[in-house]
C-alpha cells in the first residue's frame, strides 16, 4: 500500500467567498480602505489649512460639498460607525479579559464599557468643537 | 423510536486509484437520536465495509472524529443528525492533506505541538519528593479553559490563514502555548517566545475568529492569541522605552 496524501487547492483570491463567516470578516477589514481615504481627507484639509488663504480652504469646502461627496461620507460614517466600531467592540473582550478574584468579568460588561467611554469621547470632542 | 432517511454525500479518495477525491452517496436510514458518527457507522457496518474514518470515544473527549459537515468542521460526535437538513455532506477536516476518504494527515500540526513546548518549564531547582507547586483558584482560572482542548483540529480547518499559509503555527497550539504562559507554575514563557512571536506565530493571525467559533469544547484560541498580540506588543515598546531591557 503507497501513502498518496491529496492536498486540496486553496484559492489565494476567492477563499473568502467560502462561507459567510469569511465574508463578515472581509467585510470589516476592507473599512481599511476608508481609513486611508479619510487619512488622505484630512492631509488635503491640513494642507489647506497651512496655505493660510481663505480662498484654499473655502475650495476645500466646496469640493467637499457636492453630492457624490456627501453619499460618500454618509456610507462611509454609517459602515465606519456602525459594522467597524460595532464589530470591534464586540471582539474587544476576548483581547482584554478581566478577572476579579476567581471570577471572569462578563464579555458584555467589557463591550459596554467600551460604549460607555465612546459616549465620553464623542462628548468631549463636541464640546472641544464648540458644539455646546 | 422514528427513523428518518438520511443522504450522505462523503468524500472518497482511494491513493491507488483516484487521482482526485470523488463523492458517494449513502441513503441511510437514521434514528432521530443519531449523531452523524452512527451514521457513518452505519454505513461502514451494513453498506460499504471500504469507508476510512477516525473516531473512538463516542463522547466528544478523543477529538479524532472531527470533518467538515456541510462545510463546517465539527465532532460528528456531537453533530446531531436532528438539526441537519434530510441531505449531509461530510468531507475530510479542510486545510489537511487526505489520507484516504475522511482520514487526514495531521502530521504538521502534532509536529508543531511538540516544537512549541506546551509543559511546563522550571528553571529552579526541583523541588524536593514531599513538595507540590501549589496554585490558587484564582490563577487556575486564568488558563482553565484552555486546558479543555482536545487537539481534534477542527480550528486549523476553520482558520483561513492556516489553508492560505501552511506555515502559520495555528489556533490550538497558539491556544495550547498561552495556557502554559498563563500558568502561574511555569517559567518557560520566554522559551516558547522565539516561536510563538516569530512571523509563523500569533502576528500571522488576522483575527477571523473562526477557530472560536467552531470549537466543539468552547475553547477560545482566537482571544488567546489576541491576548498574546498585545502582550508582544507592550513587551516591544518596553523594550524601546529609555533603560528598557534589550
Amino acid at each position: 500500500m503507497s501513502r498518496r496524501p491529496y492536498v486540496r487547492p486553496v484559492s489565494k483570491t476567492t477563499w473568502y467567498m467560502r462561507n459567510g463567516r469569511y465574508r463578515r470578516y472581509m467585510l470589516r477589514e476592507v473599512t481599511s480602505i476608508l481609513v486611508a481615504v479619510y487619512c488622505f481627507l484630512a492631509i488635503a484639509a491640513l494642507a489647506a489649512l497651512a496655505d493660510g488663504s481663505p480662498e484654499r480652504w473655502n475650495a476645500f469646502l466646496a469640493s467637499q460639498q457636492n453630492g457624490a461627496m456627501l453619499v460618500f461620507h454618509a456610507v462611509a460614517l454609517l459602515y465606519f460607525l456602525v459594522y467597524m466600531t460595532f464589530d470591534w467592540f464586540k471582539l474587544a473582550p476576548k483581547a482584554m479579559p478581566l478577572q476579579l478574584g476567581e471570577h471572569p468579568v462578563s464579555p458584555g460588561v467589557i463591550v459596554a464599557a467600551h460604549y460607555v467611554a465612546w459616549i465620553i469621547v464623542t462628548l468631549v470632542v463636541f464640546w472641544l468643537a464648540g458644539v455646546f | 423510536m422514528s427513523k428518518r432517511q438520511l443522504e450522505l454525500e462523503v468524500m472518497r479518495y482511494d491513493p491507488e486509484q483516484d487521482e482526485v477525491p470523488r463523492f458517494q452517496t449513502y441513503s441511510v436510514p437514521c434514528e432521530n437520536d443519531w449523531a452523524i458518527l452512527d451514521a457513518l457507522n452505519y454505513v461502514k457496518e451494513n453498506i460499504d465495509t471500504t469507508l476510512s474514518y477516525r473516531w473512538s470515544c463516542h463522547m466528544m473527549v478523543c477529538g479524532s472524529c472531527g470533518m467538515m459537515v456541510n462545510g463546517e468542521p465539527s465532532l460528528t460526535c456531537k453533530t446531531f443528525i436532528r438539526d441537519l437538513p434530510d441531505k449531509v455532506r461530510i468531507e475530510p477536516l479542510a486545510h489537511f492533506p487526505i489520507e484516504r476518504d475522511l482520514v487526514v494527515v495531521l502530521d504538521d500540526p502534532v509536529e508543531k505541538l511538540y516544537r512549541s513546548k506546551l509543559y511546563i518549564i522550571r528553571k529552579d531547582d526541583p523541588p524536593p519528593p514531599d513538595t507540590e507547586y501549589k496554585q490558587s483558584r484564582a490563577a487556575l482560572h486564568k488558563f482553565k479553559q484552555y486546558t479543555m482542548c482536545i487537539n481534534c483540529m477542527c480550528c486549523y480547518a476553520a482558520c483561513p490563514q492556516y489553508g492560505l499559509d501552511p506555515e502559520f503555527i495555528g489556533p490550538a497550539v497558539l491556544a495550547l502555548a498561552h495556557r502554559y504562559n498563563l500558568d502561574s507554575r511555569d517559567q518557560g514563557k520566554s522559551d516558547r517566545l522565539d516561536i510563538l512571536a516569530d512571523h509563523e506565530g500569533v502576528w500571522n493571525c488576522s483575527f477571523v475568529g473562526a477557530c472560536s467559533e467552531v470549537c466543539p469544547k468552547s475553547v477560545d484560541p482566537a482571544a488567546a492569541i489576541q491576548q498574546m498580540k498585545v502582550e508582544g506588543a507592550l513587551e516591544w515598546w518596553k523594550q524601546k522605552l529609555p533603560g528598557g531591557k534589550s
